[in-house]
């Protein structure tokens, strides 16, 4: 394996709620390939947000590194290691600033960022529209008249404004209806290759994770209970836990339902 | 007549009036639900399918700008003609509902079993504080709580989301309603909480015999609950059948991308589809016609 693009070593995170420690995510390495979408699975508590949270240098790990192509990153980050790794959250309605056009969020992460002349902005902010499949003359409007698909796309697009290299994908389509959400991840899978970008898409929904995902990262309680290919996972996952996940999900199709039996049954081991 | 269908809804029409005018929102909806029968309206953000539960639960039809037309039946009574009065009798003892977010849908003030106690009384005013503690904590075993005095003890807040779902589950089928509606139930919730939650639901109101209207946007939570299947787009039905014929032979195009839109289980990428197509508004086709 070339060297990682991220790689966690032994991280844990306790927070202290009065005056009981609890154990958010607890001993934690993990090596993430650069240009590979890692999902990161779980139910809710098991950490995989505390996760996300502490590679986007939200807060430090209590213990252990997280490092950048071998760096390891620092308490406080530099603006170009914030730039280098960046959030599309769940909901992109209250995670863009409702006060503020289109263009001027996109323009803000340009600005903040220092990307480009200042005269060029505009036209990247165009440009940044138009790669996410949008309506460059929607720069002007609120976020608020847009659709749920519209306005995910916008966070998809000034998560890319800064360059960055990873992605961190926080449920972004558990919010959207299945027509929008197919669209929304084929959108994602065409930017990833264009871009050669990492992607760690965090999610609870394992029908999403197998059409997308390269590897999978089961997190249970805050451990890493399973890593394994997407192919191998959901061919012969080892873990009992992954299989009670696996066959929790909804299904619609005859091959679907004889795969999550066989796994019901813990047929395949 | 003799033994009435549970609901019968009949070129249901929602307006909103604004300055402009009003714009319709339920283009003429059809739907028919038999005593004990599970029935599902399945669509997407915006398709009506929540306004029709507000509708048959009585609510919509006091919304000032709303404007309802067509007929509603329950049990062969007709709806628009009982006073306002009347239709809150009706709910909560003969029609009761589930919504999406447990938490969210319980009082955050008064305990679980305070709350039990309101909901009995709709159906016994008089029912004294121990009674209904001991008839909450039977169906309380019902949807598999055993500590039920200290489920009883508590505020929602102080449960998790599984937990208020149950309590959500046995707080409307108590008064052992006619018609239950369930508006996305499970959808805040984790995977194997939502089966789990879903499967205990199953069993109640088969042991109850309750009719239900199930309300989703997911075509897989669906295809395990009910019986028959309504699919809703913009305002109108646009095709309905039992469960197995809808999933094994899907007619209408939209009802076509809707399936092929979810993301499979045994992969095979993400599907190319568009969001919008002309023939999604092709005339509506009814399986039980089609045989």
């Amino acid at each position: 394996m070339p060297e990682p693009i991220l790689s966690l070593n032994d991280v844990t995170k306790e927070f202290s709620v009065g005056k009981t420690i609890v154990t958010a995510v607890e001993n934690v390495t993990l090596d993430v390939a650069e240009g590979e979408c890692l999902a990161i699975v779980g139910e809710s508590g098991s950490g995989k947000s505390t996760i996300a949270n502490m590679i986007l240098g939200l807060f430090p790990p209590t213990k252990g590194q997280i490092s950048y192509r071998g760096a390891v990153l620092p308490e406080r980050r530099a603006l170009e290691h914030r730039s280098q790794i960046q959030l599309v959250q769940q909901n992109p309605l209250s995670a863009l600033n409702p006060r503020r056009s289109v263009g001027a969020s996109l323009r803000l992460a340009l600005d903040v960022h220092n990307r480009g002349a200042p005269s060029e902005r505009p036209r990247m902010v165009a440009g940044l529209l138009e790669e996410v499949g949008l309506d460059p003359a929607i720069a002007t409007r609120a976020p608020s008249g847009m659709s749920g698909g519209q306005r995910q796309r916008i966070a998809i697009a000034r998560a890319l404004a800064c360059q960055s290299r990873i992605v961190v994908l926080d449920e972004p389509t558990s919010a959207l209806d299945v027509l929008v959400q197919a669209r929304v991840l084929r959108l994602l899978n065409e930017l990833r290759e264009k871009r050669g970008l990492t992607y760690l898409f965090i999610t609870h929904d394992l029908s999403v994770v197998r059409n997308i995902a390269d590897r999978v990262a089961v997190f249970q309680r805050g451990q890493l209970i399973e890593l394994a290919t997407t192919e191998a996972l959901f061919e012969n996952p080892t873990n009992s836990y992954t299989r009670t996940l696996i066959s929790a999900v909804p299904v619609v199709s005859q091959p679907e339902i004889a795969l999550r039996d066989n796994l019901a049954a813990g047929a395949r081991v | 007549m003799s033994n009435p269908l549970t609901l019968d809804i009949k070129d249901l029409r929602l307006a909103f009036k604004n300055w402009a005018g009003a714009t319709e929102v339920l283009h003429g909806i059809n739907l028919k639900i038999a005593p004990g029968e599970r029935v599902a309206l399945v669509g997407e953000s915006g398709s009506g399918k929540s306004v029709t539960s507000r509708i048959v639960l009585g609510t919509m039809q006091d919304v000032r700008s709303a404007r309802v037309s067509g007929q509603v039946s329950f049990e062969g009574r007709d709806l628009s003609s009982l006073t306002s009065a009347e239709r809150r009798a009706v709910r909560g003892r003969e029609i009761s509902m589930i919504f999406q977010d447990p938490t969210s849908a319980l009082n955050p003030v008064f305990r679980i079993g305070e709350l039990f106690r309101e909901v009995l009384k709709r159906r016994e005013p008089k029912i004294s504080m121990a009674q209904a503690r001991t008839r909450a904590a039977q169906i309380l075993n019902d949807v598999s709580i055993e500590d039920t005095d200290r489920v009883l003890d508590s505020y929602s807040f102080q449960l998790s989301g599984g937990m208020n779902q149950r309590v959500m589950i046995a707080m409307a089928l108590i008064n052992e309603p006619r018609l239950l509606l369930a508006d996305e139930p499970g959808t805040a919730l984790d995977v194997t909480v939502q089966a789990q939650t879903l499967a205990l639901m199953r069993n109640l109101v088969e042991k109850q015999r309750t009719s239900v209207l199930f309300i989703s946007h997911n075509l897989g939570v669906v295809r395990e609950f009910a019986d028959r299947i309504y699919v809703i787009y913009r305002g109108g039905i646009v095709e309905h059948g039992a469960t197995a014929a809808l999933f094994d032979a899907p007619q209408h195009p939209y009802t076509r991308a809707l399936l092929s839109a979810i993301p499979r289980l045994t992969g095979g990428g993400v599907p190319e589809i568009e969001e919008r197509s002309p023939d999604f508004d092709d005339p509506f086709i009814d399986h039980a016609e089609v045989r």
